[in-house]
This record gives C-alpha cells, sequence and structure tokens, in this order.
C-alpha cells in the first residue's frame, strides 16, 4: 500500500491510529483525580509531541542514517519559525504560506551551512554546525535585531501590513492562525463522565504533518538513496571507491533534516505566532540529539518515540511540586514525609533534568538502539514466553 | 598501446623518492603481477593509480583519458575498480545490500537523488545482485550482516562487488594476504575464473610468489621506486637482477 511493504505500511498504520486518538490515549484519568497531573492530553502538549516528533524524524535522515551529527540543528527550526510569523504578519494568516515559507527557507539555510560544514567529518563537523548554530543565535538575538525583534521575539501587531487579510479584526484584537478558515486554536471538548477530552484543530493538522513527514521517512529509508545514506555510515572509503561521490549524497540528507526542521519550526509560529531566538540555542539542539538517540537512532519510530518521552518529561515531570510531593507522602510519619519528599523534588520539578539524564544514561547503557530496542526485546520475550521458537520476524533488519 | 600506460611517473615525500621514474604498460586482457620487495613503491604506485595520491611527475593513461587530477569516484567511474588488502566492505549492511550498492553505482552513476522510489522494486537491479551473489556461493548468506563473516568470504564479497561494477581493470592489493594456503589457492582459482569468464585487464600486487606465478601472464619488478625489470613469469624467476633484488628473502628461490 502507498508503495510501502506491508510491515512499513503496518508501522504507517499503528502511528497513524495513534496520533488520531491521542486526546484519548494521553487523557488516562478523570480530570479531578490525583492523577490528573499525569494526563497529557491538552493541546499544547499534544502539538508539541508531533511538532518535535517531525523535527528527531528530520534529524534522524541525516544521523540515524549517515552518523553525521549536526550540533546545530535548531537553527533551522529556529529559521522556520521567523519565516513563518513574517508570512502570517505580512501576507495571510493562513498557515500554509507560513510553512511552505520557512520549509524552503530553511533549507536554503541547510544548503549553505551543510555545504561549508560537511567538508569536514567527526567531531569536526559538529564543532561546524554548532559554531553556525550560535552564530544565527546570537545574530538573531542582537546583530538582525529589525528582523527578528531581538530578545523579545517576534510577535503580531496591531498594525501589520498583512496584504490577504486584516491587520486587527473587527473587535480591534490580532487576528488568529487558520488552515482556509479553520481556527488552530479552536478546540472541541468532549466529557465524558470525569473525563475532559480535548480534540485541537491545530493538533490535528500537525498530526496529518507529522503523517506525512514520518510517511516520506520510510519512502527515504526504503530508497536506494537511504541505502547509500547507510552505506556512507558503514564505509565512507568503500563508498567512494565503488564510484560514488560522498558528498551531494551526505548534502542532501543534510538539507532535506534542515527542511524537516524548518517545517517544525514553522508549525510552532502556526500553533502560537512568535518566534524567539532561544529556539536556535544549542540546548535546543541538543535536545533533538537526545530525542533521537534516547528513542533509537536509525530506527524509524525511534525518533518519535524519543520526542514523544522528553517532552512528556519537560511538561509533566516539571510540574510537580512541593505540595504535591507532600500530598504523595501523606501516608508516612512526619519525618520519613520529609525526607522522602528532600528527595523526590530534585528529581521533579526544575530538577526534572536529573531524571532525565539518569534515565538517559540508562538507556545508552543498557540499550544502545535505544527505547525501540527496549521495545523489540519485550516483544521477543513475550513470543518466547507464549511457547513458540522465535521465528524470523524476530530477526528484524535494524531499521525497523 | 595498452590500457593502461604510466609514463614517467615519479613521486616524492619529503626527503623519499617513494616512486623514481616508472614506466609501464598493462596490455588489455592480461593479468599483470607487480611485485617487489618492502618500501619497492608498490601501495604507492596504486595509489596513484586509483587517484588517492598525485605524482609529482609523469602521466597515467587509462584507455587515452588521463587519470591525474581525478577523484577515486570519478576513476571507479571510468572502470577501474579495487580490491583492498584488508577487505573494505559495508561492514553494518548485509550481504545482499553490500552488492546492491555497486550495482546502483554502475547504473545511476556517481550521484542520484532517487529518495522516492523502493529499492524493492528495482527488479534488474535486485536480479544482478543476486546473480553475482549465487556466482560466489554466497547467495545462502544474503541476509547476514556482512561484518560478521569470515575473511574468506568477506574477501569474496568485495571481488564480487567490484565485478558487478564491470569494470575493464581490476586492481588487486595482495588479495591473499594473511589467508591460510587453502584459502589462498581458492582465491586462485576464483580469481582465473573472473579472467576466462569476463574480458577483463587484472592488475595484481602480491608478496606470494605461489599466487603471482599462478596467475601473472606478465610481472613487473619494482626495487626502490623503479622497474627492475618486465616480463613473462619464466624468465623473472632466475633473473639475476630480482635475486639481487630479493637478497635474502628466499621467496625467489
Amino acid at each position: 500500500m502507498l508503495g510501502l511493504h506491508s510491515k512499513d505500511f503496518k508501522t504507517l498504520v499503528i502511528v497513524a491510529v495513534l496520533t488520531m486518538l491521542a486526546p484519548f490515549i494521553l487523557n488516562p484519568f478523570p480530570s479531578g483525580s490525583a492523577m490528573a497531573q499525569f494526563n497529557a492530553g491538552y493541546p499544547d502538549l499534544m502539538q508539541r509531541f508531533v511538532i518535535f516528533g517531525i523535527f528527531a524524524i528530520g534529524f534522524n535522515i541525516l544521523f540515524g542514517l549517515t552518523g553525521y551529527l549536526s550540533f546545530g540543528h535548531a537553527a533551522f527550526l529556529g529559521v522556520g519559525s521567523y519565516s513563518a510569523v513574517w508570512m502570517f504578519k505580512l501576507l495571510s494568516m493562513n498557515v500554509i504560506p507560513g510553512i511552505i515559507l520557512s520549509v524552503i527557507v530553511a533549507g536554503i539555510f541547510a544548503l549553505i551551512i551543510g555545504f561549508i560544514s560537511l567538508r569536514r567529518t567527526g567531531i569536526y563537523f559538529s564543532i561546524l554546525t554548532l559554531a553556525f548554530a550560535q552564530m544565527s543565535f546570537n545574530l538573531a538575538y542582537s546583530v538582525l535585531t529589525p528582523i527578528t525583534n531581538g530578545e523579545t521575539g517576534l510577535q503580531l501587531t496591531l498594525n501589520d501590513p498583512r496584504i490577504l487579510g486584516v491587520s486587527a479584526t473587527e473587535s480591534g484584537g490580532i487576528p488568529v492562525t487558520n488552515f482556509f478558515g479553520a481556527e488552530m486554536r479552536s478546540t472541541y471538548e468532549l466529557v465524558v463522565g470525569g473525563w475532559d477530552f480535548q480534540f485541537n484543530t491545530g493538533y490535528y493538522f500537525c498530526a496529518m504533518m507529522l503523517l506525512l513527514a514520518f510517511y516520506l521517512s520510510i519512502r527515504i529509508f526504503r530508497s536506494p538513496f537511504g541505502l547509500m545514506l547507510r552505506a556512507i555510515k558503514a564505509n565512507k572509503t568503500r563508498l567512494n571507491y565503488t564510484g560514488l561521490n560522498t558528498r551531494p549524497y551526505a548534502l542532501a540528507a543534510f538539507v532535506i533534516s534542515g527542511m524537516y526542521a524548518g517545517l517544525a519550526g514553522g508549525l510552532l509560529a502556526s500553533m502560537d505566532p512568535l518566534a524567539g531566538a532561544e529556539r536556535m540555542q544549542w540546548t535546543a539542539s541538543g535536545e533533538v540529539v537526545l530525542m533521537t538517540i534516547l528513542g533509537g537512532a536509525g530506527t524509524l519510530i525511534g525518533p518519535v518515540v524519543g520526542a514523544g518521552f522528553i517532552k512528556y518529561f519537560e511538561n509533566i515531570f516539571s510540574k510537580i511540586n512541593d505540595s504535591v510531593l507532600h500530598g504523595w507522602f501523606d501516608f508516612l510519619p512526619q519525618g520519613m514525609e520529609n525526607a522522602a519528599v528532600w528527595v523526590t523534588e530534585h528529581f521533579v520539578g526544575p530538577g526534572w533534568h536529573l531524571t532525565l539524564g539518569l534515565l538517559f544514561m540508562l538507556v545508552v547503557t543498557f540499550l544502545p538502539g535505544g527505547l525501540v530496542e527496549g521495545g523489540q526485546r519485550l516483544a521477543r520475550l513475550f513470543r518466547r514466553k507464549s511457547g513458540d521458537k522465535p521465528d524470523a520476524a524476530s530477526q528484524s533488519k535494524p531499521a525497523e | 598501446m595498452g590500457i593502461l600506460e604510466i609514463k614517467n611517473v615519479g613521486k616524492r615525500f619529503g626527503g623519499l623518492q617513494a616512486l623514481g621514474d616508472v614506466n609501464l604498460s598493462i596490455a588489455e586482457n592480461s593479468v599483470h603481477a607487480i611485485i617487489g620487495p618492502n618500501g619497492a613503491g608498490k601501495s604507492t604506485l596504486l595509489n596513484v593509480l586509483v587517484g588517492k595520491l598525485i605524482p609529482d611527475t609523469g602521466s597515467v593513461m587509462f584507455d587515452g583519458q588521463s587519470v591525474l587530477g581525478r577523484t577515486p569516484y570519478e576513476i571507479n567511474q571510468m572502470g577501474i575498480s579495487r580490491v583492498f588488502q584488508t577487505p573494505e566492505i559495508f561492514g553494518n549492511l548485509t550481504v545482499i545490500e553490500n552488492m546492491l550498492i555497486p550495482c546502483f553505482a554502475k547504473r545511476d552513476g556517481s550521484f542520484e537523488l532517487n529518495a522516492i522510489t523502493s529499492i524493492a522494486g528495482q527488479k534488474d537491479i535486485i536480479e544482478k545482485a543476486e546473480h553475482m551473489l549465487e556466482s560466489m556461493n554466497l547467495a545462502n548468506k544474503r541476509h547476514m550482516h556482512s561484518a560478521s563473516m569470515s575473511r574468506g568470504d568477506k574477501r569474496r564479497l568485495e571481488i564480487a562487488m567490484c565485478l558487478a561494477q564491470e569494470p575493464r581493470l581490476l586492481l588487486l592489493d595482495e588479495p591473499t594476504a594473511g589467508m591460510a594456503r587453502a584459502d589462498t589457492n581458492n582465491t586462485i582459482d576464483l580469481l582465473k575464473r573472473i579472467k576466462d569468464e569476463r574480458d577483463i585487464t587484472i592488475a595484481i600486487i602480491e608478496h606470494d610468489m605461489h599466487v603471482v606465478f599462478s596467475l601473472a601472464e606478465r610481472i613487473t619488478v619494482l626495487a626502490q621506486g623503479t622497474p627492475l625489470v618486465e616480463d613473462v613469469p619464466q624468465n623473472i624467476k632466475g633473473h639475476p637482477k630480482v635475486r639481487e633484488a630479493y637478497l635474502g628473502e628466499t621467496a625467489v628461490a
């Protein structure tokens, strides 16, 4: 189906079902209950899941296939965001032109940065991309203030010219982003019993983009081009002596992944029309590296899993504060309660990075193939438990 | 006129004259061995031929075209394939994937952005790759990770990958280095078969005299960066100059 193998098509269908039903799946606890804070089914976070999923899928095309570790991909995300916001300011509040421009501009940026950075490999390549990203960040933060609005960030105002549209709505507000009239922020709430499910237009728009991006990445993985990218990682010398020019292959992968990052940036701006320089900072570049490795570099689904994981931690664990912890350890005697809270509070709230760091260390040490490898091992374990011998399907190829 | 014409090639590394004044002609569809003691400049010469090194002087013509100043992939696309001393294969990929890459390189050239087409749909390429594997007795290992194969299998895979590109000149850099006698003989038989089956010129750099004298139709002896003698194998064996170059080494005796 759709030019895919049955196995890949199945993966795509599973991802499609999961993203479409996400408002239910991510909202397992009734809104009044004590566990409700672990619900992730609200529009803002769900949008983040899929947008950073797209970012990580694109990054994986470069890092997972060719092994070139870019430490500057957030620059393309930031460039994408600025482009989209400018499109909203100047042309129309429809998200499509904005997203198209962000992909194109990010692609051009990636072409320039990639052309220079790919003259080197290994650590030097990583440092070059990092340097470019930091340069972009500083340009956006101070030098290019007329374009980026410096540290305040680029925002919509009531005096934007907006050729196809109005500068301000009749009620005097700033118009909102839309997809041919469907407002990105509009949310339909379904209340069933104690549950409150939210269906947000913006989320579903992003989810469709994710499916498109995921589908394209499967096609790339299974194409001769994808094979060449994996060959770059495996043995560049042999590839050269097999009559293949590695440079344009690596550059094409770099540009494609840059365009994915641009798409993610454009979507971020479409959900919330502002763009700040902090999106280009090196921590943001590092985050996508973590996502890809945590989920499983070089696998199809890994980056999406990793992105979801990190964004969940960032948004859910960071919200747990002292009073919540005291609530949890209520049942303990006073002294022990305080001790338990004291220990735990370092791992939640602002200390969520500590939990993530520990988790990352565990995954990298025990599951070098990322969470996807963990899943595969579990699946194999279950298959063995259920009695039959491991079949051919369990000897899956690395790129699943 | 040979298919490969090397004229007055010299290469100096600092104070070391690696290649003095090399003149060498390799006839089309022949098996030509280049031998010589350690440090004779064999590897330097090979690296010049494949574009890894650019000589200080001289010219190298392949089929009437100069190879100097071209990159390794360009020279490969001209029809020169190289087999390395330690097999260079794509260790992380399966055997069949290894085989597909040269097939694509032969059909599509040095770069092709076919990112949306599926490999599974390219029947002609897959057929060719499968055929090559079968002819090398590797078909039953097609889904194996190539890194986990034995050295002999890796060598055969590498040769198969080079042949899939249908090169006109195959360069072999000590193809039996580090092999047991049985494996060495298998490799000799394989190379003989390749020679019989197709129109191909083979240039071989080798230490092992057993290999050289079983395969070569002509032999060039290099010593200290210059060709000492070039002749048919029978005349090389007892040649006084060759004995002199190899003095202390019993291999020739």
